[in-house]
């Protein structure tokens, strides 16, 4: 299957890649592709240039910093997984980059692609807002609950790039999801993270973007432990319904994966 | 147009292909390497994974030009006087029954006993998690696996 033609380029600088943004007509930024590129193959998108960031130097690292850990957004969700520095820093994170996509999709998607993307059902925009992180573009820096901003929305204005995301280690946090055994992708994904400042649950897959569940946190404050957010049923108003399951099968998962990520964060 | 250089099996190989040319593509119609195959064009199968700096990747699922400069190993590059022990695994357990699916699950099954010499059933189902056999020939390639994997290995440092 082809794609609709293109022109490509692979700059050798954030700032020449930013340029090279700024002189195509409907350019797209490629970091892994793993969306953009069977996106492209449906004809579903068609940019008339393709600038590729897979290859800027710089953008894959992982390293502990005072109480946080930067990842670099051209990091692989492989490398993430595998990381020891994240083993031991927020495993939880390792986890959730070992359950993206399959094998083969982890040693090319990047964390800022997944990002930047923003699908409804990826896993990382979970982590962004339950850990409070934080992310670096190449023009400023952005709180991730200021970051995304609707389905496959974003803070970013049209050539920023993403360039790093830094994650304040908690005390305690687990990532769980319930995947579409075809397309991996989460139907529900629950990261819960317990911080000094308290508590916080965000939902992926569920609704048109990640959102937090204030009762649940609440909840989990006073009383860490899924039997405390056991009768906490959030409204399926507005969440997602398609062939794989109903808005209201979506909310009940909310629920079920929620004590489950609780439950895992207390292993 | 893109002029590309990269390796394929050992061999340095220069072309100039356009810019949407799939690597699975040129591999198949330029490079007439066929053993990968084009399973669903979704990236959702695995038949076309090929080992690109020594990562698995969806052949299908990236553009050659991307790959300028790699070092490429396909299903035709394992062999080296006699099958690769994965492939004469897949042989003696009966791995494959169409063998549609069966070059993307011996290079996802290479990549996976480099990194973990002695997977369990459980760590190779989840290796195996984007390769389908549409057979669902999945136990005896499973078996297969398992029989290639070496008892106690550690996974090689870093």
């Amino acid at each position: 299957m082809y794609t609709a033609n293109f022109r490509y380029s692979r700059p050798k600088t954030l700032a020449e890649a930013e340029a090279l943004f700024h002189a195509g007509v409907d350019a797209k930024y490629l970091a892994g592709g793993q969306t953009l590129i069977p996106t492209m193959k449906a004809r579903l998108a068609a940019p008339s240039d393709l600038i590729d960031l897979s290859r800027l130097p710089g953008l894959s690292f992982m390293r502990e910093e005072s109480n946080a850990l930067i990842i670099g957004a051209g990091t692989c969700h492989a490398d993430v997984a595998a990381s020891p520095v994240v083993k031991k820093a927020i495993p939880a994170l390792a986890d959730l980059a070992g359950g993206i996509g399959d094998t083969a999709v982890r040693h090319r998607g990047t964390l800022g692609g997944s990002v930047a993307n923003n699908d409804p059902a990826a896993d990382y925009p979970a982590a962004l807002i339950a850990l409070g992180a934080t992310v670096k573009t190449t023009r400023r820096v952005i709180l991730a609950e200021d970051f995304f901003t609707g389905m496959f929305a974003t803070a970013l204005e049209p050539s920023e790039i993403v360039t790093e995301v830094s994650f304040p280690t908690p005390s305690r946090a687990a990532y769980v999801k319930f995947r579409n055994p075809a397309s991996r992708y989460a139907m529900v994904g629950v990261f819960v993270a317990k911080r000094t400042d308290g508590v916080r649950v965000a939902i992926t897959g569920a609704g048109h973007s990640v959102f937090r569940v204030p009762e649940m946190e609440a909840a989990l404050a006073k009383n860490f432990t899924p039997a405390a957010i056991a009768g906490i049923a959030i409204s399926s108003d507005g969440l997602n319904g398609d062939l794989f399951g109903s808005a209201e099968y979506r909310a009940h998962l909310v629920t079920v994966m929620a004590k489950r990520a609780v439950a895992a964060a207390l292993v | 147009m893109t002029a590309l250089s990269i390796i394929v099996n050992g061999a340095k190989v220069d072309a100039e292909i356009e810019d949407r040319t799939l690597l699975v593509h040129f591999l198949r119609e330029h490079l007439r390497l066929t053993g990968a195959h084009v399973g669903c064009d979704t990236s959702q199968c695995g038949a076309c994974v090929v080992h690109v700096d020594g990562r698995p990747m969806k052949s299908c699922t990236m553009f050659a030009v991307q790959a300028d400069g790699s070092d490429i190993v396909t299903i035709e590059g394992l062999a080296k006087g006699g099958l690769h022990p994965v492939q004469a695994a897949f042989q003696e357990h009966h791995g494959l029954q169409c063998g549609f699916c069966t070059p993307g699950m011996v290079m996802t099954a290479v990549d996976l006993l480099r990194r973990n010499p002695d997977p369990d059933e459980t760590e190779i189902r989840h290796a195996l998690e984007g390769n389908i056999c549409r057979c669902t020939g999945y136990l005896n390639i499973i078996k297969a696996i398992r029989a290639v994997a070496t008892p106690g290995a550690a996974p090689p440092p870093g």
